[in-house]
This record gives structure tokens, sequence and C-alpha cells, in this order.
């Protein structure tokens, strides 16, 4: 098996709080292939962007990387200096965000913008990078990208605005994006129309793709594994059809039964009791246990471990101690 | 645009016309003016003849129309004190007011940007808490005291810096500038910080808010995904979001540097047009009061145009807001 782009290793990250630290992140380990797509998903607050921007090295103070690792093809990047983590930050990992319509300066335009971008990163002189620029607006699909180059972000609508935040990221050909909640701020027919240009950009270039929402539906219908966050930890990870279809974690499968179904069926989605604990109460053993239906005794003294199960991954005690099918 | 501009003028104008009301009952409120011209001894019809020859029995409407009339054209009568055109003085002393103005402005702009520029990014340095206390000090305290303390330091006890007058000055047609001899140079020093200090302040404190504001936005956190150095991100970005409003405030406080002048002036005997103003009060020279009224409120009107226009320059989404809106 070849390395992967990236390799999250355990990785935890603490906010200094008044009252204490609080951990944000706590023991997450993932890997990344070439060309794959990892959907992230959670609910809010499970420290699904967190995790993304300790990847791209922007976590701010009072927030830091305080155990684990990370590794971008090979080489360990959670401990590098600012400086040489800002030359792989937009050259080797690109980054999207959430909100488009504030994404971009709005005093600049946006040819400038991935001008300035291209000529960070690659030697070009001004009319190359400006060639390119063109390039790569034609690829993320903007029209008339010789005339559009020359826009001001307000002049573009949000869908196509999310195009110019794409090519700004994939601008000097990434072995990784992360896409943080690409679509939820855009309407829901160019929502699929985002997705599939991020899926269809990751094919042609091999880039990998860490893709954080809290879509289901995007997940499944891009991603090629997924794994489920729930406060700041990975439930369960494994491929998507397999994660879908059958859900090991309770909580992966309180979040599936969630999905509603054209089916037609008119009975009432399922919905998961409570709600997810602040990060100053998480309780003690798996942090779940409060909400889960399945929950004994050890669930609330000793916190579960990733268990392999399959081509899943699984952090549940139910796993450990008793077979799988009187489980499910 | 050009509606734009061309509404933002005739709205000028309707304040001017709004201020030229105001300066024109001054001359209405401070008594018969016939009666401080003659001698006590002039009789009723010698009077009636003066008040005719001067148009003061036209209606009120007509006597108005032509003050205006004669103050668009830069006449406004001659001064009680003097016996002098009041247009005249006035532009004999606007050069050394305006001078005084701009220098102070330029040195609060610079000094207050980059004040602000480091103490948004350095907050935590000793610097830019020393930075802060002296806001303190600029806001707090009155122009005229630091005037005051400054010429005591710097002229009585140092005796570094002349403490009043404009120094030599040389003339450019009917400008005179004190900025091309070193003496000029000597005396525009104090009077133009002591002139600048608040609104530098101002400028400073209100480029630290934005800046802070502007580094907290998304597009500065994608900017720095975007894997930009930090200085083009600070200076490339940031700065120039911050500058938008700065623009505002600084071109709106010109007007106001302008009235305070009033006060440096005297402090400093500057040779301006705020000191022949306070001179005028003390004479009840209501010409030169009128007069000046209309001549500040025309700068400040003339400069809240320009900064409206700067505006859209600095900022496309204007541009297009004003087009798309005629």
């Amino acid at each position: 098996m070849t390395e992967p782009v990236l390799s999250v290793r355990n990785l935890q990250v603490e906010f200094a709080a008044r009252r204490g630290t609080l951990r944000a992140i706590d023991g997450v380990s993932f890997d990344i292939a070439k060309g794959e797509v990892l959907g992230v998903v959670g609910e809010s607050g499970a420290g699904k962007s967190v995790t993304g921007l300790a990847v791209i090295g922007l976590i701010d103070p009072p927030g830091r990387i305080s155990g684990g690792e990370i590794h971008l093809a090979g080489l360990r990047i959670d401990n590098l200096p600012p400086e040489e983590m800002r030359r792989i930050r937009g050259k080797r990992i690109g980054m999207i965000f959430q909100d488009p319509l504030t994404s971009l300066n709005p005093l600049y335009k946006v040819g400038d913008q991935i001008v300035e971008t291209i000529r960070t990163h690659l030697n070009l002189s001004e009319t190359a990078a400006r060639r390119r620029a063109i390039d790569l607006l034609a690829e993320v699909g903007i029209p008339a990208p010789e005339k559009r180059i020359d826009g001001y972000p307000h002049e573009f609508s949000g869908g196509m605005r999310q195009r110019v935040v794409i090519a700004l990221a994939i601008c000097a050909e990434p072995e990784l994006i992360i896409a943080d909640e690409p679509t939820t701020a855009l309407d829901v027919s160019v929502q699929a129309q985002i997705i599939s240009l991020i899926k269809r950009l990751g094919r042609d270039h091999g880039t990998a793709v860490m893709l954080v929402t809290h879509d289901m539906g995007v997940i499944a219908e891009t991603s090629d594994r997924v794994a489920v966050m729930y406060a700041g930890r990975v439930a369960e990870i494994g491929p998507v059809q397999d994660v879908v279809k059958n859900p090991l974690h309770p909580y992966a499968k309180g979040l599936m039964g969630a999905i509603p179904t054209l089916a037609g069926d008119d009975k009432r989605l399922v919905q998961i009791p409570g709600s997810m604990p602040r990060l100053s109460a998480i309780p003690r053993g798996c942090s779940f246990n409060p909400r889960c239906a399945s929950a004994f005794d050890r669930c609330r003294i000793d916190r579960p471990e990733p268990l392999p199960r399959g081509t899943q991954s699984v952090a549940c005690h139910l796993y450990d101690t008793v077979p799988a099918e009187s489980a499910a | 645009m050009l509606a734009f501009t061309l509404r933002r003028a005739i709205q000028a104008i309707g304040v001017m016309i709004a201020v030229g009301v105001l300066s024109f009952s001054m001359f209405r409120f401070a008594g018969d003016p016939v009666n401080q011209m003659v001698g006590m001894d002039t009789s009723g019809a010698e009077r009636a003849a003066i008040r005719k020859s001067l148009g003061l029995d036209d209606p009120v409407i007509v006597q108005f129309g032509r003050y205006i009339g004669n103050a668009a054209q830069f006449k406004f009568g001659v001064s009680y004190q003097f016996r002098l055109p009041v247009s005249n003085l006035l532009m004999e002393r606007m050069p050394a007011t305006l001078e005084l103005a701009i220098v102070a402005t330029i040195f609060a702009m610079v000094s207050g940007i980059l004040m602000g520029v480091y103490s948004a990014l350095r907050r935590d340095s000793w610097l830019a808490h020393v930075f802060q206390a002296v806001s303190l000090i600029g806001i707090s305290l009155p122009t005229f005291l630091i005037g005051v303390l400054m010429i005591y330091l710097f002229s009585v006890t140092l005796g570094w810096l002349p403490s009043f007058g404009r120094g030599d000055v040389v003339h450019i047609g009917w400008w005179t500038t004190g900025l091309l001899t070193l003496s000029g140079l000597k005396a525009l020093i104090m009077p133009s910080i002591t002139l600048g200090l608040f609104q530098m302040t101002l400028i400073m404190r209100l480029v630290r808010a934005e800046m802070l504001e502007v580094m907290r936005t998304d597009y500065i956190r994608f900017a720095r995904a975007r894997g930009l150095t930090t200085r083009a991100i600070h200076f490339g970005h940031a700065l120039r979001n911050t500058l938008v409003p700065v623009i505002t405030v600084a071109g709106l406080q010109f007007g106001s540097v302008i009235a305070f002048a009033i006060i440096t002036e005297t402090v400093f005997q500057w040779p301006g047009m705020g000191l022949l103003f306070v001179q005028a009060v003390q004479n009840v020279d209501i010409p030169i009061m009128a007069a000046y009224l209309m001549m500040v409120s025309l700068i400040f009107v003339t400069i809240n145009l320009v900064v409206d226009i700067l505006y859209t320059i600095v900022d496309p989404r204007l541009r297009s807001t004003v087009s798309r809106a005629h």
C-alpha cells in the first residue's frame, strides 16, 4: 500500500479558556489516500472544522495542537515553523471555507487574488500567472473567464464565488484539499454543481479531499470513506456504503436513521435524544453514553478505543464484549 | 457615477444656501448698520439717503438675493475695522490656515495610521500600550493646553522653536507659503502637532479597531489558508480594507481641523483665517464673521463631496451600486 497523502495520528487540540483548558479534539486518527475523498460528518461542535484547521495549521491562540502527529505525504507538519507551514498552505494543502460570500477580499479583483496566490507559490511571471488564472477559472466552470477575471467578488453569484474560491484553493496543484462545509451556504441546485466539481477535480488531479460537512447526502454522493465525529472523537470510520447501509456505532445509527427518505412512508424521523455535551462537561467513559439507548455500565466508566470491524472501525464497547448480531 | 456626483453637488448647493441664510441674518441681529457707519449728528434724511443708496430699504428677500449673488462671486463687503474688502482679507489669510490644516492632517494621518496598525498587529507589546496611553492624552487634553505646554517646553525652556507667527514666507502668485524657508518650517512644527494631535489619536484608535475587526474576517482567514505572506496579508489585504472608514473620518475631520484652527491660531498667533475671525468677534466685525462662516462651510461641503467620490474609488462595491442605482 502506498503512503497516504494525509495521515493524522491521535490528534489533540486544546483551547485555553478562563476555567481550565477545553479539549476540542481528543485522539482523532485517520488517513486519506491519493485521489480519495474522506467525508467528515457530525453535529455542530463535534470538532470537524477544528480538525480541518489543525491540518492546515490555522488553529489560532488560545487554541493549540497539544498532542498527536499530522503527516503530509510522509512529512510531519504539525510542528513546522510558521514560515515553512505558510509555504505548505495554499501550495500543498488547499482550503475551501463555508461562506464564499465572505471568503474573497471585496476590494480586489478576483483575478488579482488568484494571480497573487499563484505568484506566492509558483515562480511565474505576471502574464504567465494571469494566463494560468484564466485557465483555472475555465476549469472550475466560470463562463468567459478572460472577461470575468477582471470582475470584483460582488459581481459574482454565490455559486460562482465558490467556484472562484475553489480555483484559488487548487491554483498551485495541492495534494490535499480541505473543504469545510463548501456547500452549506449555497442553494440546493448549486450545491450539486459544486459537489460534482470538487469530485471531478479530485479525480482529474489525484488530489486527496477532506470534505467536512453535516450533510449526509453530500457525503453519500461524493465520499469514498466517511468518518463520523462526536464530541471531538471519531466514533466510526469506514467505506461510505458500509457506514451508510450498516452503521455500527449507536450514534452513527441514529444519524443514518435521521436521513429522510423519498420512499413516502410518513413515519416521524428518528431523533437522537438529548444534545451533544459541551466541551467543559464531557461525560466520563464514552462521551455518547447519556444519549445512547444501548449504554451499559462499562460505557460510563471506560472510554472506548477504535476497534476494527470488517471494513469499518468503531469506538464502541458493544463490539468489544458482545457479538455484533445481538447489538444490531 | 456622473448622476451621483451631480446629485451630491446639488445637495451641497442646498447646504450652502442654508448657511447663507444664517450668515445673512447675522447682520440683522447686530443692530442697524447705518448707525454704526455714521456719526451721532447725522440727520434722519441723510440716514435715509444712505439706507437707500446701500439698498437697505429693499425687501429682505431682495437683499438676501443680492447677498448670495455677491457671495457666490466671493464679494463679502467691507470689513468694519480694516476698511478693506473682506474677500481680500480672507484670501490673504487663507494660505496660512490651509497650509497649517493640511500639514496637521498629513501628520495626523501618517502617524495615526502607523501607530494604529502597529498597535493592532502587536497588541501586547509595550510600545502599543504607550501608544494607547498617548492617545488617551491626545483625546482628553484640550488643544490650547497642549499648545501652551509645548511653547513652554520648546520655546521658553529649550529655545528650539519660535513661539508665535509663521516665520518667513515666500510669495507664489497670490499664495504665500512657509514651507520653503527654514524659519517657516520651524514655525509650522508646533502648531501643526497641536492641531493634529486630536485627529491623530482619533485615527489611531479607529485604525486599530478596524484592523482588529478586519483581521477576524473570513477573507483574511482565507488569505492565510492560501499561504500568502504575513506582509501581504497585513498590508495588502487588511490595511486597504481598514482605510475605507479612515478616509471618511479623516476627510470629514479636515473640516473640523480648519474650524479648530481658531484655537491653535490664537495660541500661536498664527496669521490665518481663524485669528482674523477671533479678532472680528472681538470687534463685532460682522462682514468678516459672516464671510468666515460661509468660507468654512464651503470647505466642509467641498470635502464631503470629495470624500464621497473618493469612497467609490477605494471601494469597488460602491462604484457599481452607485452606477446601478442610476
